[in-house]
């Protein structure tokens, strides 16, 4: 079993508030881990320590195998995020959202298309600035952005938020999809469906740490953990 | 790097085509700013004419702080910075791609600015070289230090009173310079204007490298 | 834990009650021992205070920028040079007010006008407001590492602005009185050059007084945020108090099995 990420005891600070108040956490390869929690419990934080864009001010952290602030070149690149805003730039259109992010992430530009195809976006709404799009239509432009870099760890902050049923199953449909090749995705949520539906596990957070998110503290005996193909929820 | 740069640049041109933010509203605001210079000094004809070059550099340092914040606010309106930071983009290229963009508006507005004083100031043109010279280099050094600057404040809830505290005493060198410089070549003043030339080039290569060496870091402080 | 900058408490009484002494001794020569200037009159007596102050200005500014310097090369990073240079820049803030204020006195009284557009004078103005801009922007980031990072780039630029004021004067033809001080051939000598020393000796510690006070004012402020932080951790923490994680139950996969049996994965209870 290969792990994504492993955190342990990471705080991370705004100012002198602990966003993160030592948090333990095992990702592993492939799987789809839903992290629930309240509001103001870390979630964000966590996305973005994963993502190397929030540096922790003490305790470790290991993603994809890199340290997320020494080898952020490396890192950043294999990783995506999707925080709560969509990171689009309104007055381009939704084609010339996603050319920019895959040239930047110097990539073939005909991965624009297919990820803007595979979030079903037609012609039209690819032709209109962003500003114009609909908060779902918006949204998928921001996955397909993601999709066009196909990033080894997804770290998705609400994803589902903005979507209607037909294109949270899209959704839903992407993220095992790209699992099966592979990637891990991490996603923060509230929605509760997706703790049975999409989740191969799920943690919780509250008070800035994550309060089951080692393997071992689930499995009787630790080297067991390593077989575990399937770690379920029971609501 | 230069890939990058033009890759950045040339999306915040294409915003700027599209938005045309500098076009409808910062070249009108510049031109009201001369026009109130012009009622501030009471229509006296001989004291705008020497004053012509200082208000138009001043006018251009209020463009310029406005240029700066847009190529900003653009980012981080709905967090695009993040996919730049995740990005492949040398930073330092990202630097130079907005210095660019923000440099290349300027310019424009500097050209209808130029036509404002001509008109409002009776301003006669000549020493052209010496005009478009120190005019280039002035707005390389507004532009990298501006861009420099937003990009420092990016992240502070307080940024847009903070900005113009920030850059207005870093630019005045740049606007003192300039403006002597165009005063030499209007021949407005018996002084060399291409002494002046030669520290405007000190102030923008300063900050161009600071820009270029610090923008990676720049971008992380939030 | 003591550091040079931080000196005993009895080394730094000294040297408050020396800078009082220094000042006090300065106010007499220059106000009394002193003789009145053959040209200027008794508004000489400001050469007694004015130079003082700006050089003190530019020797805080000049602090500030050394420190933000050491500060930003990796070998010598540490938050004593952080808290050197705000104290360095606050310092040289007050006294650039102070010569802003003394030499528009000055000049209200030498030339009449309380002031006027010669290129030290404006980018005296230009400097200070350059300090308001850093003490701003240190005030608006509240993280200590980013702080420090951002200060000492722009007290670099700081810097850059006073070589600048420096040899502004070569470069224009301005009202401002030249340097009065090359020793060789001072324009001022005899006890007005005396007292002008003195002056300078006298703000000297004047300036190295409030250095140090604010240097350990920065420091107990760090103290007394890192003790706030442990409490806030604490906070943060009991936040959770009360959560529980919803029961899991975990399927493990078989064994490998050589002849790809397809077995059921095992339900494990957890924990």
């Amino acid at each position: 079993m290969q792990l994504s990420a492993r955190l342990r005891g990471a705080i991370a600070l705004a100012g002198q508030y602990p966003l993160l108040a030592g948090v333990d956490l095992d990702v592993r390869e492939g799987e789809i881990l839903v992290v629930r929690g309240a509001n103001g419990a870390g979630k964000t934080s966590l996305l973005r320590v994963l993502a190397g864009l929030l540096p922790l001010s003490s305790g470790d952290a290991f993603v994809l195998g890199l340290e997320p602030l020494q080898d952020a070149r490396e890192l950043r690149p294999l990783v995506g995020l999707l925080g709560h805003r969509n990171g689009l730039y309104d007055d381009l259109t939704a084609e010339q959202n996603v050319r920019f992010a895959v040239a930047a992430a110097r990539l073939p530009r005909a991965r624009a298309s297919l990820a803007l195809e595979r979030l079903g976006l037609s012609g039209q709404a690819r032709a209109l600035p962003a500003g114009k799009l609909s908060a779902g239509q918006r949204r998928r432009v921001a996955l397909a952005s993601l999709l066009a870099r196909q990033p080894r760890l997804w770290l998705l902050d609400e994803p589902h938020a903005g979507l209607d049923a037909e294109h949270r199953r899209l959704l839903d449909e992407l993220l095992r999809e790209v699992c099966s090749e592979g990637a891990t995705v991490v996603l923060a949520s509230h929605e509760e469906y997706l703790w049975e539906a999409l989740a191969t596990r799920t943690v919780t957070m509250a008070g800035g740490t994550v309060l089951d998110g080692l393997l071992e503290s689930w499995l009787p005996g630790g080297e067991d953990a390593a077989r575990a193909v399937e770690v379920t929820n029971v609501a | 790097m230069w890939r990058d740069a033009l890759l950045v640049a040339g999306k915040d041109l294409r915003i700027e085509g599209r938005a045309k933010v500098a076009l409808n509203q910062v070249g009108p605001y510049a031109l009201v700013v001369l026009l109130l210079f012009g009622f501030a000094f009471d229509e006296d004809r001989p004291l705008l004419e020497n004053a012509a070059p200082g208000l138009f550099w001043v006018a251009v340092l209020f463009s310029g702080l406005l240029a700066v914040q847009r190529s900003f606010s653009l980012e981080s309106s709905d967090g695009a910075v993040d996919g730049l930071r995740l990005s492949r983009l040398d930073p330092a290229g990202v630097f130079l791609g907005k210095a660019a963009a923000v440099a290349l508006q300027l310019v424009v507005l500097e050209i209808l600015l130029t036509l404002g004083i001509v008109v409002l100031f009776h301003t006669e043109l000549s020493g052209a070289a010496l005009l478009a010279v120190s005019g280039v280099v002035s707005t390389v050094g507004v532009a990298t230090a501006g861009v420099a600057y937003a990009a420092l404040s990016m992240g502070l809830r307080v940024r847009e009173t903070l900005l113009p505290l920030l850059l207005a005493p870093v630019l005045a060198p740049i606007v003192l310079a300039a403006t002597e410089a165009w005063r030499s070549a209007l021949h407005l003043s018996t002084d060399d204007g291409w002494r002046w030339l030669v520290l405007l080039g000190c102030f923008a290569a300063v900050y161009l490298a600071g820009g270029v060496l610090s923008f990676g870091s720049l971008m992380e402080e939030t | 834990m003591r550091s040079v900058l931080a000196p005993p408490r009895r080394l730094t009484r000294a040297l408050g009650w020396s800078a009082l002494a220094a000042l006090a001794l300065n106010t007499w020569w220059g106000l009394w021992l002193s003789p009145p200037d053959v040209v200027q009159g008794q508004f000489v007596r400001m050469l007694y205070v004015h130079p003082a102050v700006a050089t003190m200005c530019y020797a805080g500014f000049g602090l500030c920028a050394l420190a933000s310097v050491a500060w930003l090369l990796p070998r010598l990073r540490s938050p004593r040079w952080d808290r050197l240079a705000v104290a360095g820049a606050e310092v040289g803030a007050v006294f650039c007010a102070a010569t802003l204020i003394t030499g528009s006195i000055w000049g209200r009284a030498s030339w009449g006008v309380w002031w006027t557009w010669d290129a030290r004078l404006t980018l005296t103005a230009i400097l200070f407001a350059l300090s308001l801009g850093y003490l701003a922007l240190r005030r608006a980031v509240s993280n200590p590492q980013s702080r420090a990072f951002v200060s000492s780039l722009v007290a670099l630029l700081m810097a850059l602005t006073v070589v600048v004021d420096h040899y502004a004067t070569d470069w224009f033809v301005t009202l401002h009185q030249g340097e009065t001080l090359p020793v060789p051939s001072p324009t001022v000598h005899g006890w007005q050059l005396a007292t002008m020393l003195v002056s300078f000796f006298a703000f000297a510690l004047v300036f190295a007084w409030l250095v140090v006070h604010r240097y350990r004012l920065e420091a107990l402020e760090e103290r007394y945020d890192s003790e706030a932080f442990t409490l806030a951790l604490q906070a943060r923490r009991s936040e959770g108090e009360g959560v529980q994680p919803p029961p899991h139950v975990v399927k493990i996969a078989p064994e490998p099995a050589g002849q790809g049996q397809d077995r059921q994965p095992v339900e494990v209870p957890s924990r």
